[in-house]
């Protein structure tokens, strides 16, 4: 029975959840203050691409794992949402300079520079105007999605499953081509990147020399996507967040209990856009320019693949997976792709050594596995040790070899690896990271697993249960 | 004289060179426990799907208390493939003529005198009834198709089950009856996502609970609904339909799969909630026992038409349905 039951929503648990996203927050913040911003680029490049790309995999799992619509057209919505947010607020003495090819720009109009002068041009009043000048873009940027999405969502949501995907690729793509249309140049700068707008280090609090007094770049940056998540959440949370799961259950059950099909996925879809086009604004502050080429597919593939990974239909596991995701991408994977050497002869043999260890390991894992599935038989097993054995060979060439480059480390490597996690990760937890759990339900799932296990070891015969069972648990497999 | 609730009247459902309802007329009055049987593919679901929205009838009308909420007529290509009966009873080209076969009669009388006369009486019947059916609905001899979407027809008051069980199965019980509330919650999405309607949530929660306490499934509550025991599944599904608040109940054979117990449980159990919830029931079912020994009145269809009609007693000793279930000696 307690396999089935469902984890209860709790006051505790929303408090507890608010508690350590706070915690984050002023996680953030210190770290911001304190670690020298130059020297850890990395870091704080990681972090803010991680927050945005884990509101647009929230946003794009609200359509694809809670409404169950399979839609593929977030770039197109990132792209919307970024450009809405530069074209209104490029300040009207750089307008010329960025729409240079273009003899200027049609639009003049600047949000932040409007509330600026507004407030009182300069000092505090016109920091604050321009911050609130900022916040009104984004939410433009939102919106300007949000209407897109309306207009194409009338038609296309009557499409189903891969159709719906395919409609929606393809949206994406001829809005990347029309914003780099040269007859509109005087708005998106046809191919041209727009820059010059204000972006999150905007936020930095400063005194009158321009001095930085308070780091706040990544920190605003993270609060905007937490409050879009949690805004998301109240959704998913609220009885239309319940009509969108009845939808992904059951499209003519929900329609029989009186849900409209066509009003609710379109309001799905449009919150979904609305949300991204946040993201997209994010997305150009962070790379503090515009350019409609950055948009493409690959990058709706990226958010599919966070979505993936992280569980369709759970929220943490889309966020979490946003940041491992960005986290491999940018930074711990980067030394993969440039070329080393060892320094001394005792470290190439510790590689060697290792190496061969890892290539043993890897054949024991696979055997055994293949034992617990009923293998027995020589010619059951044999192709579980092939990996193995080609590891284990170009080892024993690499030895032989005498070179003191560190192997495979060159350009390009780290895409390998990463492939490979990502294949790894999909094979051993199907249904991705959390599934379709939030993170406390895992978190409790784990420490049960731990108390499992540490009875086990305790009193090794009174364990009974298979070893296999708990540990296919907890991958999330779903055997 | 006891008040429509369900009025049904020639529908037919021609799906490309199949006609699987033809001409199918039938009534469920207030209060009334109806059910409509008939063997294998006779087109028992195709009509319920009629009339929840499902589908589009090729042609016909369907009245709900009072008032029209489907009606059809062939059009386009289906005018022409159309192999059911009167064609142009819901469009601007019908003239009351009724009996083609009549009218040729009356043409072949020899007497001319008494020709007039017929003639004149069958146009004074096809008159009279032209008046009726727009006495009935203004709206009939207008070529106007309504054809609304089951969300809609739920809306207006008609719940319905399925043959085969369709549950959110992997939400919880709880949310599978709370979410047939969000039709009637007059929230919208930002009250709602702003939670601006916490009474109205709330008043929604504590219906649900007590509709799931009544059906004895409140300790099933935070269980995934596709992991309970097949009848459970079954009463969850009724539970859910009855959060709707409708005042017609369509059940699709709602005993599929049950032993003989379960469904005399299962009977009882509908005119208990018939009872309460002033409800009237039309099912479609297949045990005979729970048929014969709780409805009030039965059809019989086969092969899409209405083959007959009346109470359990005489439908159990009528010839056609008898030739209908087991087959005619040749």
């Amino acid at each position: 029975m307690p396999a089935a039951t469902l984890e209860k929503k709790s006051k505790r648990g929303a408090f507890l959840s608010l508690a350590g996203v706070a915690a984050v927050l002023a996680l953030v913040i210190v770290l911001e203050n304190t670690l020298d911003p130059n020297r850890n680029i990395i870091v704080f490049t990681t972090l803010k691409k991680g927050a945005v790309y884990a509101l647009v995999a929230v946003s794009m799992n609200l359509l694809n794992g809670f409404t169950g619509l399979f839609s593929l057209g977030h770039a197109g919505f990132m792209l919307l949402g970024g450009y809405a947010y530069a074209i209104f607020t490029i300040p009207s003495a750089q307008r010329e300079s960025v729409y240079y090819m273009y003899d200027g720009s049609a639009i003049n109009f600047s949000f932040p520079e409007f509330f600026s002068n507004l407030f009182g041009g300069s000092g505090a009043g016109g920091a604050a105007g321009m911050v609130l000048g900022m916040l009104i873009a984004i939410v433009i940027a939102g919106l300007v999605a949000a209407l897109v999405a309306w207009l194409i969502g009338l038609p296309v949501l009557k499409l189903k499953s891969d159709y719906l995907a395919i409609a929606t690729l393809g949206f994406a793509e001829i809005i990347r081509a029309i914003f780099q249309w040269e007859p509109g140049g005087r708005i998106t700068n046809g191919a041209n990147a727009l820059k010059s707008f204000p972006t999150f280090n905007n936020f930095n609090i400063t005194d009158a020399e321009g001095e930085i007094v308070l780091r706040l770049s990544t920190s605003v940056c993270f609060a905007i996507s937490a409050l879009c998540i949690f805004l998301i959440v109240l959704l998913i949370n609220s009885s239309y967040g319940r009509a969108f799961k009845a939808i992904r259950e059951d499209e003519v059950a929900a329609e029989a209990m009186g849900i409209n099909l066509a009003k609710h996925k379109r309001l799905s879809f449009i919150i979904s856009s609305f949300f991204a086009g946040v993201g997209g604004a994010l997305f150009a502050m962070y790379v503090n320019q515009v350019q409609a080429k950055t948009f493409n597919s690959a990058m709706t593939y990226e958010l599919l693949l966070i979505v993936v990974l992280g569980g369709m239909g759970s929220i943490s596991g889309s966020a979490i997976a946003a940041f491992l995701y960005v986290a491999c991408g940018e930074w711990w994977l980067r030394f993969l792709d440039s070329e080393a050497a060892f320094k001394s002869a005792s470290d190439r043999w510790a590689f060697i050594i290792v190496l061969a260890a890892a290539a043993a390991a890897l054949t024991a894992l696979l055997l055994w596995r293949r034992k617990r599935q009923g293998a027995r038989k020589f010619s059951e097993l044999w192709t579980a040790c092939l990996l193995g054995a080609v590891v284990l060979g170009y080892d024993i060439y690499y030895a032989a070899s005498g070179s003191m480059e560190v192997p495979f480390l060159r350009t390009g490597f780290r895409m390998v690896v990463f492939s490979v996690i990502i294949m790894v990760v999909v094979l051993f937890f199907r249904r991705g990271l959390m599934g379709d759990k939030e993170l406390p339900a895992r978190l409790r799932e784990l420490a049960a697993f731990i108390r499992r296990l540490a009875a086990k070891i305790r009193r090794p015969s009174a364990g009974g249960g298979k070893p296999g069972a708990a540990a296919g648990k907890e991958a999330g497999g779903d055997e | 004289m006891s008040e429509n609730v369900l009025r049904i009247e020639n529908l037919t459902m021609q799906f490309g060179g199949v006609v699987s309802v033809n001409g199918l007329s039938m009534e469920v009055n207030k209060g009334e426990f109806v059910a409509l049987i008939g063997p294998n593919g006779a087109g028992k679901t195709t009509a319920f799907n009629c009339v929840t929205g499902v589908y589009q009838p090729t042609n016909g009308r369907i009245e709900f208390m009072g008032e029209t909420i489907v009606r059809n007529h062939p059009q386009g290509r289906m005018a022409r493939q159309y192999m059911g009966e009167r064609a142009t009873l819901y469009t601007s080209a019908y003239r009351g003529e009724d009996d083609p076969e009549a009218l040729e009669a009356i043409e072949r009388e020899g007497d001319g005198e008494r020709r007039a006369q017929l003639r004149a009486q069958f146009d004074a019947e096809a008159r009279e009834r032209l008046e009726s059916a727009k006495r009935r609905d203004p709206d009939a001899l207008t070529n106007r198709v309504i054809a609304p979407t089951p969300d809609r027809i739920t809306q207006l008051g008609i719940a319905r089950t399925f043959q085969n069980i369709r549950l959110f199965s992997s939400l919880s019980v709880f949310d599978n009856v709370l979410i047939a509330k969000h039709m009637r919650a007059r929230q919208n999405v930002f009250s709602a996502t702003l939670r601006l309607n916490r009474r109205e949530e709330r008043r929604m929660r504590e219906e649900t609970m007590a509709l799931l306490e009544e059906q004895d499934l409140a300790r099933f509550k935070d269980e995934v609904a596709g992991s309970l025991p097949y009848g459970l599944q079954r009463r969850l599904e009724i539970a859910r339909a009855l959060a709707t608040e409708p005042r017609l109940l369509l059940l699709d054979e709602p005993a599929a799969g049950m032993n003989p117990q379960e469904t005399q449980e299962l009977g009882e159990f509908i005119v208990k909630i018939k009872e309460k919830y002033e409800l009237t029931v039309f099912m479609i079912e297949h045990h005979m026992d729970l048929v014969m020994q709780f409805c009030d009145r039965i059809y019989v269809i086969d092969f899409g038409k209405l083959i007959c009609e009346g109470s359990p007693e005489a439908v159990r000793a009528d010839r056609r349905v008898i030739d209908a279930y087991l087959g005619v000696v040749e």
